[in-house]
């Protein structure tokens, strides 16, 4: 059996607005890699064979698929964060002693969990079940339900583990409304679609490039008197995302007068997503190299020129901060790391062929909880069963909200009984933006609270209480953001211009750290994706098409064990009380932030060559 | 159009029905529900679905059934019998080698074939002497040259390196930390 779907006969979707959602529902084709159909067969190769024969007639409209900061379409995001103008940043540049005028630039860069994204679906009369793999199952129903023109309640989504997402799977994205569809044709049916890893850099998101023109004016003391950040970065027609990379140079450091503008340029390219902390990992790049250049030219030592612009109140807000470390992240790593010895001239230092040099970075993300999740608690044959729709992507959550209940209801972790990732269960927020575990970890703490107040100490089986995570009150008083600081030792080859890491430490400010174990593994992970960034990661889009043409592993390249050697990750000792009652600000995502920059400066500081375009690739540091 | 083939899957015999374009990775996941070997990338690109055949650790999306007749095919599941752990899979655990765990069946049947390939004194690009004449010492090096066909993008590389430094201690010389 085999069966053709096309946008001739797809269901009509209720809600057309989001173009990557829309798929199937007209003749249009939004760019290259797109779904115009799918076939429908008993075994996957008679369904790939039968993709292959269909016959696809397409007239060429004009389109335009090449990413340039001065392009004429750059234009402001709809919704998009505003812009930061303060002072007279023209006069304040003219004044200043020292300008930094420098552009960077980051590529596309491809999530690429080890799980590509995979949906089986059936729908049972007007009812529809998705097992998939998602950062959200609550979220992915808000999303799909009314563009399926069906109530939330009429829609399951079961996601009870996820092979990684680093934002891939944090928005449903149009694989899973294609299997919806597919089994839409062919009701009753059970219909399973694992999207291919090469379609994957089309469909599932991606981070989309950025360029970050920055004119920094400071005093000969390194203090900072004029900022500009004018960013800029792809979009796609089909549906819009900014990255916006301006995020973090918004709280960063001090500095009177104050330009900062966001824009984005629509292609017709593949629609882009969250990928691991989107906006502070590009944005960062940028700021902490401008940063190393700054230092440069003040005969200043990086951290030195972090700590005399280290802002009183949050320069964006006006707001005090919450527990601002960032010196103390940058005076401890640099203790650990044995930055005291080294020497700050360029080209410094050369061993066997190598050119050797050390840089650092900071780090930041914003701490925030989500409000609305819920948690139900009910004791069952002597067990308490903790629910709530959240999700594991490899993150520990099964673990670590496990040790949360445990806690709050002062019981051992083996009386708990967790279930996550069901719809069925209580409403919970996504996995992103590192706000999982406080904000679901809130909930399980309101659900005990009242679990015991309701059911007290010898609840009887059958006892259950539900509690809320409201939003953190916190957050509208503090600008609360958690801090780090990246080290990092590289070689470069004199003749080749092979560019190595020798070694990498990591210095945090996260809150209260509820499991050093996975902790350790989320930071782990974080520097690790940063060493991609900075050495390997670039999705090469042509110009003529729109797609990535480097759209599998063994050419979009990712970090290897072999490109990984001694990694280090050390945190304060530290407790949130502001960011809620765990104490805890999330860890997912500052790992990446700020580490491709650490290597990028420390590659100058080995060779005297500043690369501002990642990744760093070795033919960079040859003489040209 | 169906074509037999006999195959011993983690010590078990099976005979099946494939079709010539099978994969012994979708024989494994679609016709006999092993889901221990993974599909990261179907291209041998990734090593998820890393499985030993007849010893050798291979890619089995690169590898189709019907050419395996006769074949011995151990997964990782293959390697815990009765869910008893094998010296690899405790190591992992207790140097948390993992997060999302998609990686790990490949990366386990892929330490398990390089174990045995530097007890038999096979050299690696990071070997000095090509000629080992004898067991080669996993170094760091060694170990992350070895296991860089395996990827893993949440990146717990540093931990895999210290787990199967683990797993080889435990057993020195013998290859045979995987059994």
């Amino acid at each position: 059996m085999a069966l053709v779907l096309t946008h001739e006969d797809a269901l009509r979707l209720a809600d057309t607005e989001d173009g990557e959602l829309a798929i199937l529902q007209d003749e249009g084709i939004g760019f290259r890699g797109q779904y115009l159909g799918a076939v429908l067969a008993e075994t996957p190769e008679t369904a790939r064979h039968g993709a292959d024969l269909v016959e696809i007639t397409t007239d060429v409209a004009p389109h335009d698929a090449h990413f340039r900061h001065d392009h004429p379409q750059v234009r402001e995001a709809e919704g998009g964060a505003d812009d930061v103008e303060t002072g007279d940043v023209e006069a304040a540049l003219a004044a200043a002693e020292i300008v930094v005028d420098q552009r960077y630039s980051t590529p596309l860069e491809h999530n690429n969990p080890m799980e590509p994204h995979t949906t089986i679906a059936r729908w049972d009369g007007e009812e529809l079940t998705l097992w998939t793999s998602t950062q959200g199952v609550h979220p992915a129903r808000q999303a799909l339900a009314p563009i399926l023109g069906i109530e939330p309640e009429q829609l399951r989504i079961i996601s009870p583990h996820v092979g990684g997402g680093f934002g891939s799977k944090g928005v449903p994205h149009a694989d899973m409304m294609l299997t919806a569809l597919a089994a839409r044709a062919v009701p009753g049916r059970t219909v399973k679609y694992a999207v291919s890893r090469q379609h994957m850099f089309a469909i599932t998101g991606y981070r989309p490039a950025t360029s970050q023109h920055f004119r920094i004016g400071a005093g000969p003391d390194g203090t900072i008197t004029a900022f500009v950040l004018e960013a800029v970065s792809s979009s796609s027609h089909t549906k819009e995302f900014p990255e916006e990379a301006i995020k973090p140079s918004r709280q960063m450091y001090a500095g009177e007068h104050r330009r900062i503008t966001q824009r984005l340029l629509p292609l017709d390219i593949a629609v882009p997503s969250w990928m691991r902390a989107p906006g502070e990992a590009s944005g960062m790049v940028g700021l902490e190299m401008v940063m190393d250049e700054l230092a440069e030219a003040c005969g200043l030592d990086p951290i030195e020129l972090r700590a005399r612009n280290e802002p009183v109140l949050d320069p964006d807000t006006g707001l005090p901060f919450n527990q601002r470390r960032l010196l103390d992240c940058l005076r401890e790593g640099a203790e650990r790391f044995g930055w005291a010895e080294r020497d700050p001239r360029p080209r410094a230092r050369r061993e066997g062929g190598w050119l050797i040099g050390t840089g650092v970075a900071s780090a930041t993300y914003p701490a925030s909880r989500q409000p609305g999740s819920q948690a139900r608690i009910r004791l069952t044959a002597g067990s308490y069963e903790v629910g709530i729709g959240a999700a594991d992507l490899g993150t520990g959550t099964w673990t670590a909200l496990t040790q949360v209940a445990a806690d709050a209801l002062e019981v051992d972790p083996e009386q708990i009984t967790l279930q996550i990732g069901d719809t069925s269960l209580p409403n919970a927020t996504v996995a992103g933006g590192s706000t999982g575990l406080a904000s679901w970890g809130t909930a399980v703490m309101a659900a005990a609270q009242t679990f015991r107040r309701e059911h007290g100490r010898a609840p009887s089986d059958g006892a259950e209480s539900t509690g809320e995570a409201e939003e953190n009150p916190a957050e509208e008083e503090l600008a609360m953001h958690s801090y780090g600081a990246h080290f990092a030792q590289v070689s470069v080859q004199e003749t080749t211009g092979e560019i190595r890491v020798d070694r990498m430490l990591g210095m945090f400010s996260a809150g209260r750290i509820i499991n050093p174990r996975t902790a350790r593994s989320q930071f782990l992970g974080g520097m690790t994706m940063g060493v991609g960034m900075a050495l390997h990661e670039k999705g090469e889009l042509d110009p003529r098409f729109g797609h990535v043409v480097n759209h599998d592993l063994a050419e979009y390249h990712v970090p290897v064990n072999a490109d990984i050697r001694s990694l280090e990750v050390h945190w304060l000792d530290e407790e949130d009380p502001q960011a809620g009652p765990l104490g805890a600000r999330g860890i997912g995502e500052i790992g990446i932030v700020g580490a491709a920059a650490a290597i990028a400066n420390a590659a100058h500081h080995a060779t005297g060559v500043r690369v501002r375009d990642l990744p760093l690739f070795g033919s960079d540091f040859l003489p040209r | 159009m169906g074509h037999p083939v006999h195959l011993v899957i983690d010590g078990q015999q099976h005979d099946l029905i494939v079709d010539a374009r099978t994969t012994l990775l979708d024989a494994l996941r679609d016709h006999l529900g092993n889901m221990s070997p993974k599909k990261g990338c179907d291209h041998g690109q990734c090593g998820a679905c890393t499985v030993l055949v007849d010893g050798r650790r291979l890619n089995s999306c690169l590898l189709l059934a019907v050419s395996l007749d006769g074949a011995e095919v151990l997964t990782s599941e293959g390697l815990a019998p009765d869910g008893e752990l094998s010296d690899l899979h405790q190591a992992f655990l207790e140097q948390d080698a993992f997060q999302c765990g998609y990686c790990t069946p490949g990366q386990i049947c892929s330490a398990a074939g390089m174990l045995r390939e530097a007890a038999d004194g096979r050299p690696s690009v990071v070997t000095e002497d090509t000629d080992p004449g004898g067991p080669v010492e996993l170094t760091e090096d060694e170990i992350r040259e070895r296991m860089s066909g395996n990827l893993c993008r949440c990146g717990a590389y540093v931990n895999i390196v210290a787990a199967v430094q683990q797993a080889a201690a435990a057993q020195p010389g013998t290859g045979e930390a995987g059994r």
